[in-house]
């Protein structure tokens, strides 16, 4: 492997990365303000969807990201009547979201687009394009740091730069706002923050929905940043590798970056190494990557390498004493 | 059930707030709740299907009539219900223990390389009657052992047993298309799968049953799977409410603090508890490897083991609900494929819909309608008539 393939191969692990990362900012949103969300693959999904679908009807990318916003923010709502207001159990309102979405988007697909659950293939006005950075083309030829620049860090779409600011902007947000307080205190001890006389229902709505926000985003880019269009069960359980990631990352965003990055990076090698045999191992099974990530999450929540403690209230519905 | 403490009252509150509630009689709790959940979740699919254009009253008669109609489709159905009926009752064993098992999936895939490896094993050279109890055990035994360490790590280490086995669905699954793929697919074969099994791995199908009845069931593969679905359901009820095993099971899930106190082991029941879902799980591949395709294919498990989910809630976890509600989904399941061929708009995934649908008001939704439900009660039946209250001496 020359120095060419590791700047091919560090590319794609930010091309997969971005939805991991910004579904696992989503999550940090919803379970630090103590609501378990287990259906991040399912908004994920409806956001791939709408923006698939909105997309190839109107030829706007921008419409099509904001349908994916919408519809994920829609499920989010529901998630968060059950869990929040009808105080039911948060796992298994995850699970109705994300089997919901499954074949939601599935049907409505098939019933709309006659194309087996696909939307059609996106005009390029319906998709966002990879931006040139300014100097890109001209620094081409520069050694080790020529091809950084305009193979690594240029020539990515919004959604990707975005995702990357969605990490310190959340960082932000947690830990150095008002809101950010109150969402981790909500998440820790609600009747605390009841006492001060700031509503739960309303701070784990808001966080509910923010999840919602970037959930979609991330859906979006799947179907009109990364692909061309919608594909059936696009977002193949990057939902809940996204979830792994937040445990990994103990619910915190600068870590998240770290463990979407490297769920990215394992993902990029599978992909790089089909079918090649390494020195000494010989070649390494594809499917033995694709479970890494999941095996990882095990061993980290088994406390074999650090503890991954969850935000005390999480799972728990508050009940308001009278 | 829902492995959710209730806030803590005071006693005088709680002895008013459970006059005021009431204790509702059965056929209310097990009967009447469980088809309001149906029918919201029936409703809600109805105006999305009414949303694409189509008949949602002439998608039930299709429906109803591609599952029950006619002989092959009702050998259909109970084929579809005999796998549910395994996977809720997985599901269902997990619940009294207070636990989520998400993992019916995985451990039902994995199950299914213990029926495949034992019918590969015998096959040849023995009957049916003979390889049958050996692809039980085996079923069971992998089922058991995928679901073992997921419970392990619930009971020892305190791993959130819901995110583990959500992990393990996704491991089995590269687990079982490498084992499939490299292991166990012949030289030369085009589709990673095994072998067909001989006659002496083959379920006998139940045709003949039906057709003593009158019933010509056709070519659904309806097979002797569906008595070893009833016989667990039996079981299971006899475990649960008539073993000491079953108490110490429901005592750790309605309040583990005081079944420590009791001189329970909660990492014991823990264990125990996960291991019978498990295997519970695991059966469920009898059906489709032994009793259809007398093969072990990729993905054979199709999400039953999330329909488990569905079922089991909407069964209340109890082995005669969920055998209604196994019914049920095999009813959905096989007249949905009728209703894809019928209404060529409404594809399959509507199941998927109507499960979710269902998760969800039976489910997350459960104390939507029981206020309501119960005032209504309590209003007929007249004040100071509560039942269950006199008698409880409260």
């Amino acid at each position: 492997m020359d120095f060419l393939d590791v700047i091919l191969v560090l590319d794609s692990t930010v091309r997969l990365s971005i939805p991991l990362i910004l579904a696992a900012l989503a999550g940090l949103f919803s379970e630090r303000s103590g609501v378990f969300d287990i259906g991040l693959e399912g908004k994920m999904l409806a956001g791939a969807f709408a923006a698939g679908a909105v997309g190839a009807v109107t030829a706007s990318a921008w419409l099509g990201l904001g349908a994916a916003i919408l519809a994920s923010i829609a499920l989010a709502l529901v998630h968060g009547f059950a869990s929040i207001t009808q105080r039911g159990n948060q796992i298994v309102s995850g699970v109705a979201i994300n089997f919901l979405a499954a074949g939601l988007t599935a049907f409505l697909g098939f019933a709309w687009f006659h194309r087996g659950g696909q939307t059609p293939q996106l005009p390029a006005s319906g998709r966002f394009q990879g931006l040139v950075l300014p100097g890109a083309e001209t620094v081409r030829d520069v050694p080790i740091l020529g091809p950084i620049y305009s193979e690594l860090i240029s020539e990515h779409n919004l959604i990707v730069y975005l995702g990357f600011l969605a990490v310190p902007l959340t960082w932000w947000i947690v830990y150095r706002t008002r809101f950010g307080l109150r969402l981790r205190a909500v998440g820790e001890n609600p009747a605390a923050v009841d006492t001060a006389g700031i509503s739960v229902t309303w701070l784990r709505y808001q966080a509910v929905v923010i999840c919602g926000l970037l959930c979609g985003v991330a859906g979006a880019y799947l179907s009109i940043a990364q692909s061309a269009g919608f594909v059936r069960d696009m977002t193949a359980g990057k939902g809940f590798i996204a979830l792994a990631a937040l445990i990994f990352a103990k619910w915190r965003p600068w870590p998240v970056l770290g463990a979407c990055l490297l769920f990215g990076l394992l993902d990029a090698i599978a992909i790089r190494l089909q079918g090649v045999a390494l020195p000494g191992i010989g070649e390494v099974p594809v499917q033995f990557m694709q479970a890494l990530p999941y095996v990882l999450t095990v061993v980290l929540l088994a406390g074999f390498i650090g503890k991954a403690i969850p935000p005390r209230a999480g799972g728990v519905p508050y009940v308001k004493e009278r | 059930m829902t492995g959710t403490t209730p806030a803590p009252q005071t006693p005088t509150k709680a002895r008013r707030s459970a006059r005021r509630r009431g204790r509702l009689p059965a056929w209310i709790d097990f009967g009447l709740i469980p088809l309001l959940n149906l029918a919201a979740a029936l409703l809600v699919a109805g105006l999305v299907v009414l949303f694409i254009g189509e008949n949602p009253l002439d998608a039930v008669q299709i429906l109803v009539w591609g599952a029950l109609g006619y002989g092959e489709g009702i050998g259909f159905t109970l084929f579809y219900a005999t796998n549910f009926m395994m996977t809720g009752l997985a599901v269902a064993v997990a619940f009294h223990a207070g636990l989520f098992n998400i993992g019916g999936e995985g451990q039902a895939y994995v199950g299914g390389l213990g029926v495949g490896l034992a019918a590969l094993a015998l096959d040849r050279f023995v009957p049916w009657w003979v390889t049958f109890p050996v692809v039980i055990a085996g079923g069971a035994l992998f089922g058991a052992a995928w679901a073992f360490i997921p419970a392990w790590l619930q009971a020892r280490r305190g791993s959130h047993i819901v995110i583990t086995t959500i992990m393990f669905n996704f491991i089995a699954s590269a687990l079982m298309v490498y084992v499939l793929v490299e292991l166990l697919t012949p030289q030369g074969a085009m589709q990673p799968e095994t072998r067909t099994f001989e006659t002496g791995g083959q379920l006998p199908e139940l045709g003949w049953l039906f057709a003593a009845f009158g019933l010509d069931i056709g070519g659904a593969p309806l097979n002797i799977t569906l008595f070893v679905a009833l016989a667990a359901c039996a079981l299971v009820y006899v475990l649960i409410w008539r073993t000491r095993l079953g108490y110490e099971i429901r005592a750790v899930g309605f309040n583990p603090t005081a079944a420590v106190y009791a001189g329970i082991s909660t990492v014991k029941i823990t264990v125990i508890a996960m291991l019978v879902s498990g295997a519970l799980a695991g059966l469920m591949a009898l059906n489709p490897v032994m009793g259809e395709q007398h093969r072990l294919q990729i993905d054979f498990v199709t999400g039953a083991g999330f329909i488990g989910i569905a079922v089991a809630l909407m069964g209340r976890a109890h082995p005669v609900g969920v055998v209604f509600a196994a019914i049920l989904f095999g009813i959905l399941y096989q007249g949905g494929a009728e209703l894809a061929f019928e209404m060529p708009a409404i594809s399959r995934d509507m199941i998927i819909v109507i499960q979710g649908l269902v998760i969800l008001f039976a489910g997350a939704l459960e104390n939507m309608f029981r206020p309501g439900v119960t005032r209504i009660y309590n209003v007929l039946t007249g004040p100071g008539r509560a039942p269950g209250e006199a008698k409880a001496g409260a």
